[in-house]
């Protein structure tokens, strides 16, 4: 099924620029040119991937202002409670008045001012994660070709995390921007560090409060391991599922973390909501991984699991299969997964480097554009090609939301499905979002210039024929971002 | 899931009202306050099917049984003895009969070729050709004609929704949009289901199993002559009733209000019936009906009002003279325009009949146009809202003064 490809090489490069990164943006000229070296010079530009806004919280100090609002909050409710009380007791007082003066007026005003308490509008977590998805979605819009985008995007969801799970919700952009970003083009090793280390992911996967049997803190208290972490870790986010770890390796793989976890806020007002290693609840003693032992040697124990993960051989192909299908095709060609494993294994985990043999692979040019995009894939691209840079990013989470690809809330910790079957259902959602966003700028837009500059000589008759025909501006752009070439990549 | 209030935020365009933030003072100097509403129908108005020349001979030969007539079970509202209404609006027919509305009949833009975007385009600009400017002819006739004191927009109105082309420009407009959605009209699902099919059978059927549209199969809108015709409507008949009336009555309400509104733009969509027109019982009889409704709406809201209102509800182009290969038309050039309002001198067809023989139609397709709608339009503002003459031929109509307005509409 699918499109067939033209073979000719720009067209081959429209499908490119689609498959690997973002639809050119309305108005932007050499968009559709050389779209090898474009991407190729996306990723050599330092910090392509980094979003530079200074209003944006560390996740420390996002935590520590949660922590505040829920102190403040908490305050509130007993003194209201208390007022409540006392209120209560007036009322009574004065009916017991009224029914002596036998006059029940005057009930009015007490009435009145219980009804008018002020709408508090979202809390302060809610607040940062509107905050820094607005700046996620600000710099998809604003990024070039969007390859770098779109492999913060992949890494994001190969690592995710969720906005649902108790104090993640404000660390959920600072996590991003912390861990995945400044490493999506640099070690594979860097970025596992630094994600695994990350509060939103040890409070996420619960590595926060899990202890050591034989630690200081589990001698003293009934409390222990906790596997979620260690056991994810291994099965998504390194090696990959039955690639010959046991049941023991997670095991001792949890001990040797156990400690790798978060300064309590109201321990500390400037360090609160921070990793830390707490030796406390660490697991003393020398540990076996995968037929490596592990000397006791506090947070570097973790550190070499770590390390030794990165270099694994499973890992490479683990990797080198979800980067396949996530940018080619949901059963992508055998021998461009094991060039990307091999990249990855000779480089060292380089992954600027494994994207380039990404995007200069043949195999990854050939395909037929089968892939349907992810909802926020098209919602953003949507987006993109009608130049709309929407004010209030909320209609668009609720976009995102409808089309079942809520950001930042992963139902399970293996995040959202790469399989395009997987979100066919939600195709006559698209035709809604579509026509919502058609209808608010449809009339304002050429359709022809829009898929011009979109699809250039790529969009078939049929479709061309299809947009001709619309009723309206607005339909002939809704039926554009409906098209099967807007649709799969 | 998206809630109704948010879903709102995205959802702009039909249906919204965009009114003019000031009142007009030379008309009220004269001691009168009109009110101007226009309506904008997109996908272009079938003009035949809704005021049939049921006296022209060659009628029912070019539309056979889909020819309206003034007898049978579904007959047509007599006008006068050469042209019947669509029996889906009998309040526009008892308007007629009272003297409350004229049909201008034959009546086209200058744009003579056929596809919707540039026709909307030089409908709503007013300009000779397409792509010619990004403001409309009603707001410029407002930017050059004094105001009286800013409209007390009392929270209704919201600055912020796109307005039509017709009203966007230099003078400020206020917006006013449906607290409903318009109703999911099944066209662009129809549309987008052939394109499917023609292209990727994959995406095809996980839209017709996510919306049960096995109903729609050969509902071509790309005019595909091999397939049967089988859907009815197409579209949600209530809903789209409801919608329509919901929009006009509030239009109406602002406008009646003594520091409301007294100049808007309306539009509808949904207008392109290439298949299965339904003239009598189908989509365009849905639509129609609807329509009528809306003018209802329209006139009850209005109060006292009514009487110094004059609403115009016009479309880009018209459909073709003959029915097509899928009891549809396809795009023509001339059609109908629709005035309506106390205000009106009414009761009238106005039209210079071209004949619908072989040689009279227009490329041996449409009905050929014989009025400039810009004459029609500039009747009204004229003689209405007292836009002067030099400005209708300069900056409405720009390249128009050959075209002189239309007299004694009102």
């Amino acid at each position: 099924m699918g499109l067939k490809m033209a073979r000719d090489p720009r067209a081959q490069g429209v499908v490119a620029l689609h498959r690997f990164g973002l639809p050119p943006k309305l108005g932007s000229t050499n968009s559709i040119g050389d779209t090898r070296s474009v991407l190729l010079a996306e990723l050599d530009r330092p910090g392509a991937a980094l979003i530079k806004n200074n209003d944006l919280l560390t996740s420390g100090e996002a935590a520590r202002a949660a922590f505040d609002f829920r102190q403040e909050r908490k305050a509130a409710r007993l003194a209201a409670n208390a007022q409540n009380e006392a209120e209560k007791l007036q009322e009574k007082q004065e009916k017991q008045q009224e029914k002596q003066a036998g006059s029940p007026e005057d009930k009015q005003p007490a009435q009145q001012n219980n009804a008018a308490k002020p709408n508090p509008g979202p809390g302060v977590p809610q607040q940062i994660y509107l905050e820094e998805s607005k700046a996620r979605l600000e710099s998809a819009l604003a990024a070039d070709a969007g390859f770098v985008e779109r492999l913060v995007w992949f890494w994001s969801n190969h690592f995710c995390i969720s906005a649902d799970k108790g104090g993640v919700r404000p660390l959920c952009g600072a996590y991003e921007r912390e861990a995945i970003r400044p490493h999506v083009t640099g070690k594979f090793s860097d970025m596992l560090l630094a994600v695994e280390s990350h509060p939103a992911m040890l409070l996420y996967l619960d590595n926060a409060r899990s202890i050591g049997p034989n630690s200081f803190a589990g001698l003293r208290r009934d409390k222990g391991l906790n596997e979620n972490l260690a056991r994810e870790i291994l099965e998504l986010h390194t090696l990959g599922v039955r690639t010959g770890y046991s049941q023991d390796d997670v095991t001792s793989f949890a001990k040797v973390i156990t400690g790798w976890s978060i300064v309590p806020p109201r321990q500390s007002s400037d360090r609160g909501g921070e990793f830390t290693f707490n030796p406390r609840m660490h697991e003393p003693g020398t540990h076996r991984v995968i037929g490596n032992d592990y000397e006791d040697r506090g947070f570097e124990q973790g550190r070499a699991v770590l390390l030794n993960l990165a270099k694994n051989p499973a890992t490479a192909n683990h990797i080198a299969l979800k980067l396949a299908s996530h940018f080619v095709a949901d059963d992508p060609p055998r021998s461009l997964v094991a060039s990307l494993a091999a990249r990855f294994l000779d480089t060292k985990g380089d992954l600027k480097e494994v994207s380039k043999t990404l995007i200069t692979a043949p195999e990854a040019w050939d395909a037929n554009p089968t892939k349907l995009r992810r909802p926020s894939d098209w919602v953003v691209s949507s987006l993109r090609v009608c130049g709309v840079k929407p004010p209030d990013v909320r209609p668009i989470l609720q976009a995102h939301n409808l089309l079942g690809e809520p950001l930042w809330r992963v139902p399970a910790p293996n995040g959202f499905s790469d399989n395009s079957a997987a979100w066919m259902d939600g195709l006559a959602q698209r035709l809604d979002i579509a026509n919502q966003i058609s209808r608010r700028v449809g009339d304002t837009l050429n359709p022809a210039d829009i898929s011009q500059n979109t699809f250039g000589a790529l969009l078939s008759g049929e479709t061309k024929e299809a947009l001709s025909r619309a009723e309206s501006r607005s339909q002939a752009l809704a039926l554009l971002l409906m098209s099967p070439e807007f649709q799969r990549r | 899931m998206i809630h109704q209030s948010n879903r709102r935020e995205l959802l702009l365009g039909s249906g919204a009202l965009f009114a003019w933030a000031y009142l007009p003072r030379v008309a009220q100097a004269e001691g009168r306050d009109p009110r101007f509403l226009v309506i904008v129908l997109r996908g272009a108005l079938d003009g035949l099917a809704t005021v049939a020349p049921v006296g022209d001979p060659d009628w029912q030969r070019l539309r056979g049984d889909n020819a309206l007539t003034t007898d049978g079970a579904t007959a047509a509202l007599p006008l006068d003895a050469f042209f019947a209404l669509n029996p889906a609006m009998p309040n526009l027919h008892r308007l007629y009969k009272a003297g409350q509305a004229t049909i201008v009949h034959a009546v086209a833009t200058p744009y003579r070729e056929r596809s919707h975007f540039d026709g909307q385009d030089v409908l709503e600009s007013g300009f000779i050709r397409p792509g010619s400017a990004d403001t409309g002819w009603l707001n410029r006739a407002l930017a050059g004609m004094p105001a009286a004191g800013r409209v007390n927009p009392k929270q209704a109105f919201a600055v912020g929704p796109i307005a039509p082309l017709v009203a966007r420009g230099p003078a400020p407009v206020l917006a006013w949009t449906p607290p409903r959605l318009p109703p999911a009209s099944n066209d662009t699902m129809s549309r987008l289901v052939d394109l499917y099919r023609h292209t990727d059978p994959a995406l095809a059927t996980a839209m017709e199993e996510r919306s049960a549209l096995s109903a729609i199969a050969g509902s071509g809108a790309m005019g595909d002559t091999a397939k049967k015709p089988q859907m009815a409507q197409g579209i949600p008949g209530a809903a789209v009733r409801a919608y329509f009336a919901e929009s006009a009555s509030a239009a109406a309400k602002f406008m009646a209000r003594p520091d409301g509104p007294r100049v808007g733009a309306l539009a509808f969509d949904g207008w392109d019936t290439h298949a299965n027109e339904g003239a009598t019982k189908g989509r365009l009889a849905v639509l129609l009906a609807a329509l009528d409704g809306a003018i209802t709406a329209l006139e009850s809201g209005m109060g006292d009002s009514w009487k110094d209102s004059v609403v115009a509800v016009i479309t880009e182009f018209g459909r073709t003279a003959r029915i097509n290969g899928t009891e549809g038309t396809d795009h023509g050039t001339a059609t109908i325009a629709l005035l309506v309002g106390g205000a009106l001198k009414g009761g009238r067809v106005i039209a210079d009949w071209p004949g619908l023989k072989e040689a009279n139609l227009r490329d041996g397709r449409d009905l050929k146009p014989t009025t400039d709608l810009r004459s029609v339009m500039k009747g009204i503002l004229q003689d209405h809202l007292r836009v002067d003459d030099h400005l209708l031929a300069k900056d409405v109509f720009p390249g128009s003064q050959a075209i002189s307005p239309l007299a004694g509409l009102v």
